[in-house]
């Protein structure tokens, strides 16, 4: 009893913001710091949920962070596990070395790098266009993890497997594509959640490399709810926050063990 | 050469934008260079020993590395806790587990956004403090407060994360050892104190020197919340790189902070790295 009554009082900080965040959604903007504080409106209202959509183009934000979500995990995939099946599975001189090389461009920090970037993007007239946005996360330090993961993953594979699709005459492009990469689903499972989530979550990129609203992902999208006067619009802000928010969580709910599972996978062995 | 063309792609991309860019940060880092103006002129070690006097650097420099320790150490006490609570074999553990997760997979920008709301001066926190006759601080515009408030939400965000970590940890702990001992006569203290916690050292290790490196380059949570103030108590060094650059155009300078924040970061790690052998349990 003593465990459960400590388990609820923690997981308040945990799940009261989101609770919290639903209802304020339906909460007049006088609500929003009333006291004492209440989860519940008290006067139900669709006022600021009404404005979610003219106010900035939510929808649009919503769509692009959809289709970048989507590019740059099928994006990471592909190049994640070429790499990693090359690391562990194909011999030739410098691959200790070469795979050194990737695992340096880690220990640095993107916020650095983002100046020379910043500059190669605006020589190459891609200012504001999603393409910097879709290349970084892909092929830059970002995707060493995934390389990282597959290799681990295509280590473990035993060679009697490609043994057989050798003497059947596959290529290592066969090998690769009809036997090693339909073995490596979980490695695909974990790969794919990381990347899914950190580009639903980008922010800093698109707040460097992108001017229009239309552009924008919805995390960068969400910071400009604002009234003709620059006055921020709370409950519409909230309301779109929460738009951001659920799917995700109902997704997660849906495949939380998987989720969980392959990455705490990843944390140990990755 | 096949092998060649499967790597091709990670290799030189991680090359071309992470290696060859931090080489044009060296450069840079030695030049005067407004691209508004459009100069960029040679000044040498000029940079580098207006570094060296910047106050403001030092002062977020400072600030980052309390940011990094206040970071660490609540993310290591309260993910192991929550660990050990959750490692018991009772109905409900999963749920739990889920709640304590859940914030990971929400976006920083909506996590931050709604707790913006929860410590403003007259939020939903102060309100509750106000219920039993406290009268909470404007958590976010206090200097005393803002850098721990700033902490405290983006340890909520992501320490569910490490407490998946040590569970997986804890449920490696052979668990005839854990038996051996009891049998020895050791109390559950003991038990935790001489074979578990020194067989996850390995994890906390981990999870100490990614937190750390994350801390180096913290920005979102920030930028949405503190903009680096009140004064500069929330300025980390990654936002004063950001604000050097993006906001004042001097990429020369910023060029050189991003030097500074690569050693630091580097050091950081290596400092880590090298204290393992006399606390890291090494199984092998």
């Amino acid at each position: 009893m003593v465990l459960y009554s400590l388990l609820t009082i923690l997981s308040i900080p945990f799940l009261y913001p989101m609770v919290w965040m639903i209802f304020a959604a339906f909460k007049p903007a006088s609500e929003f710091f009333a006291l004492p504080p209440r989860i519940l409106p008290q006067e139900w209202t669709l006022e600021g949920v009404s404005r979610i959509f003219t106010v900035t183009p939510f929808a649009q934000q919503y769509l692009n962070s959809l289709y970048l979500a989507a590019v740059i995990t099928i994006g990471s995939i592909a190049v994640g596990a070429l790499a990693g099946y090359g690391f562990a599975r194909i011999r030739f001189p410098f691959a200790g070395k070469l795979f050194l090389v990737l695992m340096s461009g880690m220990m640095i920090p993107g916020e650095v790098t983002i100046i020379p970037v910043f500059r190669w993007v605006t020589e190459l007239g891609l200012m504001n266009t999603h393409v910097p946005l879709i290349v970084l996360p892909i092929f830059g330090p970002a995707t060493v993890i995934g390389v990282f993961i597959f290799r681990q993953y295509f280590l473990s594979l035993p060679a009697e497997l490609e043994e057989a699709a050798r003497l059947d005459g596959l290529g290592r492009l066969g090998i690769f594509a009809r036997i090693a990469f339909p073995l490596a689903g979980p490695a695909v499972a974990a790969v794919a959640i990381m990347k899914f989530l950190a580009a639903f979550n980008m922010y800093f990129e698109p707040l460097i490399f992108l001017r229009s609203e239309e552009l924008f992902p919805v995390g960068l999208g969400l910071t400009r709810y604002q009234d003709g006067y620059g006055e921020p619009l709370y409950n519409t802000q909230i309301g779109a926050t929460a738009l951001t928010v659920i799917p995700v969580l109902i997704v997660f709910l849906f495949a939380q063990r998987q989720f969980v599972e392959g990455l705490s996978r990843t944390g140990l062995k990755g | 050469m096949i092998g060649y063309a499967f790597i091709a792609p990670a290799v030189l991309g991680v090359l071309g934008l992470g290696l060859v860019p931090f080489g044009f940060v060296l450069w840079y880092s030695l030049h005067d260079w407004n691209p508004l103006v459009g100069d960029f002129t040679w000044v040498g070690g000029e940079n580098f020993l207006r570094l060296l006097t910047d106050e403001t650097v030092w002062a977020s420099l400072v600030t980052t590395i309390q940011f990094a320790a206040m970071l660490m150490v609540f993310n290591v006490a309260l993910a192991m806790a929550l660990a050990l609570l959750l490692n018991q074999r009772l109905p409900g553990t999963t749920t739990f587990r889920t709640f304590f997760f859940s914030p990971v997979i929400v976006s920083t920008v909506a996590w931050v956004l709604v707790w913006s709301y929860l410590v403003a001066a007259n939020g939903g926190i102060n309100g509750v403090l106000a219920m039993i006759g406290l009268e909470g601080p404007n958590w976010l515009r206090e200097s005393s407060w803002a850098l721990v408030t700033v902490v405290v939400i983006q340890v909520f965000k992501g320490v569910g994360m490490n407490m998946i970590l040590f569970l997986a940890a804890l449920q490696n702990v052979p668990a005839e050892l854990k038996e051996a001992a009891r049998i020895d006569g050791a109390r559950p203290t003991r038990v935790f104190r001489s074979i578990t916690l020194p067989l996850m050292t390995p994890t906390i290790l981990l999870v100490v020197m990614v937190t750390t490196f994350g801390a180096m380059d913290v920005f979102v949570p920030i930028q949405i919340l503190t903009q680096g103030g009140p004064g500069r108590s929330t300025t980390v060094i990654s936002y004063l790189l950001y604000r050097t650059a993006f906001e004042q155009q001097d990429f020369g300078y910023a060029s050189t902070i991003g030097v500074l924040i690569f050693v630091v970061a580097l050091t950081l790690a290596a400092l880590q790295w090298s204290t393992r052998k006399r606390w890291v349990h090494d199984e092998v």
